[in-house]
């Protein structure tokens, strides 16, 4: 029942999503629909479940006093100010103008976007300890970084004027040539390289032969 | 209202970025509200998405009964809360694998392999794929053949079942030139989006909330 129950349903799940794929007619096009309805409703649930378990462990903290259990506090009293908004809000509850979009707007986007623009400052400190254009690899990798934000920025094409270069070795032209052509060649290589190793864990996955997700008992 | 959540979207700006002095009581308050209201966001976003509009919806005016079995997975996803029960929640768990493994199989695979290397090597002498050969401007044509060889030079640096010795090798060294240079644009560009993030920040501070930049 552990380990049989969930393979089976592995396989099958993933040999009708391919089956489909190649024979779009009754009964696999249904079956692919109700699959569709069912893993919405399940991803739902693992997003529900990695909340609970949030506030599950939030509460524990609270509960035993650990150390910096006022924080935890804090998150269980935010989680509950934002579902209960949204709750009340109704389907309509993201429209503008709602409180759950004041939330949004006010709390969730200025920390949101605040969180991730403070990498720009961890970046710029990594790169500058670790940039070293110690080889040819490292150099170039250096080069390309250097160009592509020179050319993104108003000042890089400033100084080009400044230098009377032609357009066609202005930074933003560069930063564009390299964008569009070298870098598209290497994402290209990285994304089939991805794809080809997706489908042979994918493949491994529906027989059965990687098992990993079931965990250890 | 509006004013006071200015006052309120400052604070907590402020108080993420008070974490470059170093980490202390105020930035940690954010984060712990930025985690709490996260989880909240989505929580909610999914029941109205997923839940209500889905299967409620779909059970009381579409009469799709088969969504019951959908939301029975989902609630046996949910028991992985009840240590005693929580294996169980490894059928939902394997559905979910198992839907992601047959469908990335296909469309992985269609879009990411077979349609890249179409375009890779459609069009190479041509600004369009169907067009007469040397069509297209000598510089498009160069473009065309750097990408189509730096992709095969890239994807031979990916190949580690052959010594990277000789030939193979040459092809390896110039794969991981591309591969640098990817990196380092992926890197400039990822920089640059952080920083206008940044500025968006800083145009929210100086901007909306002080009024210094009009």
């Amino acid at each position: 029942m552990r380990r049989e129950v969930p393979l089976i349903i592995t396989a099958v799940v993933g040999i009708v999503f391919v089956i489909q794929y190649f024979i779009p007619h009754y009964p696999f096009n249904k079956l692919n629909g109700w699959f569709s309805d069912w893993f919405s409703i399940i991803g739902a649930c693992a997003i529900w479940l990695g909340a609970l378990n949030l506030l599950k462990i939030s509460a524990d903290k609270v509960y035993r006093k650990r150390s910096g259990w006022g924080y935890s506090v804090v998150i269980i009293v935010s989680f509950f100010v934002m579902a209960v908004i949204g709750w009340l809000g109704g389907e309509s509850f993201r429209d503008f103008g709602t409180s759950f979009d004041w939330m949004y707007r006010f709390v969730y986007t200025p920390l949101s976007s605040t969180m991730f623009a403070l990498l720009a400052f961890f970046v710029a400190s990594a790169s500058y300890r670790a940039f070293r254009a110690r080889n040819l690899e490292a150099t170039l990798l250096l080069l390309a970084a250097f160009f592509v934000m020179i050319g993104r920025v108003p000042v890089g094409d400033a100084i080009g004027m400044k230098l009377q270069l032609p357009d066609a070795i202005m930074p933003s032209s560069i930063a564009i040539w390299i964008m569009n052509v070298i870098n598209a060649a290497g994402q290209r290589a990285i994304l089939i390289g991805i794809a080809l190793g997706i489908v042979s864990t994918s493949l491994r996955v529906i027989l059965g032969i990687e098992r990993a997700h079931l965990g250890g008992d | 209202m509006d004013a006071i959540g200015l006052w309120i979207g400052a604070f907590l700006t402020l108080g993420i970025i008070s974490f470059l002095y170093k980490d202390n009581p105020w930035y940690k308050l954010s984060e712990a509200i930025f985690v709490g209201v996260s989880a909240g966001y989505w929580f909610i976003t999914l029941f109205w998405d997923s839940i209500y509009s889905k299967f409620y919806i779909g059970i009381t005016d579409k009469g799709d009964y088969y969504l019951i079995v959908g939301a029975i997975l989902g609630f046996l996803m949910l028991l992985r809360l009840v240590p005693k029960i929580g294996w169980i929640s490894r059928w939902p768990l394997s559905f979910i694998v198992g839907a992601i493994s047959g469908f990335y199989l296909i469309n992985y695979f269609s879009s990411n392999v077979m349609r890249q290397v179409a375009n890779t090597v459609m069009p190479l002498f041509s600004t369009e794929y169907g067009q007469s050969l040397f069509t297209a401007p000598i510089g498009t044509i160069v473009a065309n053949i750097i990408v189509a060889g730096g992709t095969f030079t890239g994807l031979v640096y990916f190949f580690f079942s052959k010594e990277h010795k000789g030939a193979f090798g040459v092809t390896a060294r110039i794969g991981i030139w591309v591969i640098m240079i990817t990196f380092g644009a992926t890197f400039g560009y990822t920089v640059m989006s952080r920083m206008s993030l940044l500025i968006g920040r800083m145009d929210f501070i100086f901007g909306d909330w002080l009024g210094l930049i009009k």
